[in-house]
């Protein structure tokens, strides 16, 4: 007999840069322990994720991360009381840092499990210290550099040789094949994103990813690899594939068993010509694509809700390999009063 | 030249590299050929088998083995440290 419970989760943007709610989702509703309910956590009225009645139970709005961690406690308080939520997934990195300061205090006062890394997990690997992480965990990483200003370009390129990737610091990256660039980069991305900047060395190769869950005792629960076999102008997958990589999964199991990485996360590289592998991004959320990783046999929100709960969870083994997802595009139709109901009353 | 252990290659010509996740397509000389290289065969018993086979001759044989090969290790399918 499955175990009813209630989980949050946000990144209902199932767009074409889609936030990973719909497949943890989906993945959880295939669970063989839970028989779940889901209460869909979103920020605007147009998420496709608060339309798809058949994923997502019941909707709330929730502040904007900008309004801090007391107007989240509130909204958390008062949606726990109208639903009794065991788990909440959050799944956007912006949002990150709030849920990560009330897990404690939302676990004693309302009794709702996250599973998040730690603040000290979260700052090493943000793309401003990944190449710090990179040497303190063994793993190779292009070398980046912060700008906070476009008057530090002419000094960067005693440092980086051209072509070099412009990131913003939470979301894009361009690649800049002179100083004009680099600049019109930085103003676009500081504008969206803020400061600082991330300049990293430019590598080239092929671009394959894992996603994988940390139990945070430095157990790898699971790590399933996936190359991208279609790329959108926004670089997101639309299609991709489970990989037989085992290096790639041991470098993954590495960076999980040095930082006792806690919860999902997702590690992007770049294979180069010579099969060596440069880490390029941690991201500390599941992956868009995290649904195929339970394709092939590894639920890993499943998992990640077990861990959450307190409940045992052993590494899952092989998955399998050479199954694909492929993305599509749907259309709903959906009901004025529908759309009137989430802008006005925030609930739906 | 030796074709990868994992290397997926299925009855319709369809081959699969797991490692990369790249997929091709072959005819149905390739494909022979590709399982002949699987089983380990030398380039001489590959040229005696295709000769035997069909009609060619020994230089077009030649070029287009040199060519398929090149093919394969360039996509990871092959391993030409031998």
């Amino acid at each position: 007999m499955k175990q009813k419970i209630t989980v949050a989760v946000s990144g209902l943007n199932n767009i074409d840069s889609p936030g990973p709610g719909i497949p943890v989702i989906r993945a959880l509703k295939e669970s063989n322990n839970f028989d779940v309910r889901i209460i869909g956590l979103s920020y605007e009225t147009l998420e496709p994720g608060l339309y798809m009645h058949h994923l997502v139970d019941k909707s709330y709005q929730i502040p904007l991360p900008s309004a801090g961690i007391d107007a989240l406690l509130e909204r958390l308080t008062y949606i726990h009381n109208q639903e009794k939520l065991d788990v909440i997934i959050p799944n956007f990195d912006a949002e990150l840092a709030n849920f990560m300061k009330i897990e404690n205090r939302i676990k004693a006062d309302l009794g709702i499990s996250m599973f998040l890394p730690t603040q000290e997990q979260f700052d090493e690997r943000h793309k401003a210290n990944l190449y710090e992480f990179g040497e303190a965990h063994g793993v190779s990483v292009p070398y980046s550099k912060m700008m906070f200003s476009t008057a530090e370009i002419p000094s960067i390129t005693t440092e980086f040789t051209y072509p070099m990737v412009v990131k913003g610091r939470f979301y894009e990256a361009y690649i800049a094949y002179n100083a004009e660039q680099v600049a019109n980069y930085f103003n676009k991305l500081s504008a969206k994103w803020g400061l600082p900047i991330i300049i990293q060395e430019y590598v080239f190769g092929s671009e394959v990813n894992v996603t994988a869950l940390g139990d945070g005792k430095g157990n790898a629960i699971s790590a399933v690899p996936m190359r991208k076999l279609f790329i959108t102008d926004k670089g997101k997958a639309w299609a991709g594939i489970s990989l037989d990589d085992s290096e790639l999964v041991d470098i993954a199991n590495k960076v999980i068993s040095s930082s006792k990485w806690r919860g999902g996360m997702e590690l992007e590289f770049i294979k180069t010509a010579e099969n060596k592998y440069y880490l390029l991004e941690i991201n500390p959320r599941f992956p868009a694509w995290v649904y195929l990783a339970a394709g092939c046999g590894h639920n890993q929100p499943e998992a990640l809700v077990k861990l959450a709960l307190g409940q045992n969870v052993e590494p899952f083994g092989n998955y399998e390999i050479g199954k694909m997802f492929i993305r599509y595009s749907y259309d709903m139709i959906v009901d004025l009063k529908e759309f009137e109901q989430i802008s006005t009353v925030g609930e739906l | 030249m030796k074709i990868k252990k994992n290397v997926a290659i299925s009855e319709s010509g369809f081959i699969f590299n797991p490692t990369t996740g790249d997929s091709f397509s072959t005819n149905p000389i390739g494909l022979e050929i590709i399982r002949m290289l699987k089983d380990e065969k030398s380039k001489d018993e590959i040229r005696k088998a295709i000769l035997g086979k069909y009609i060619t001759d020994e230089s077009t044989f030649e070029k287009d083995y040199y060519d398929f090969v090149m093919m394969l290790v360039n996509n990871q399918v092959g391993d030409d440290s031998e």
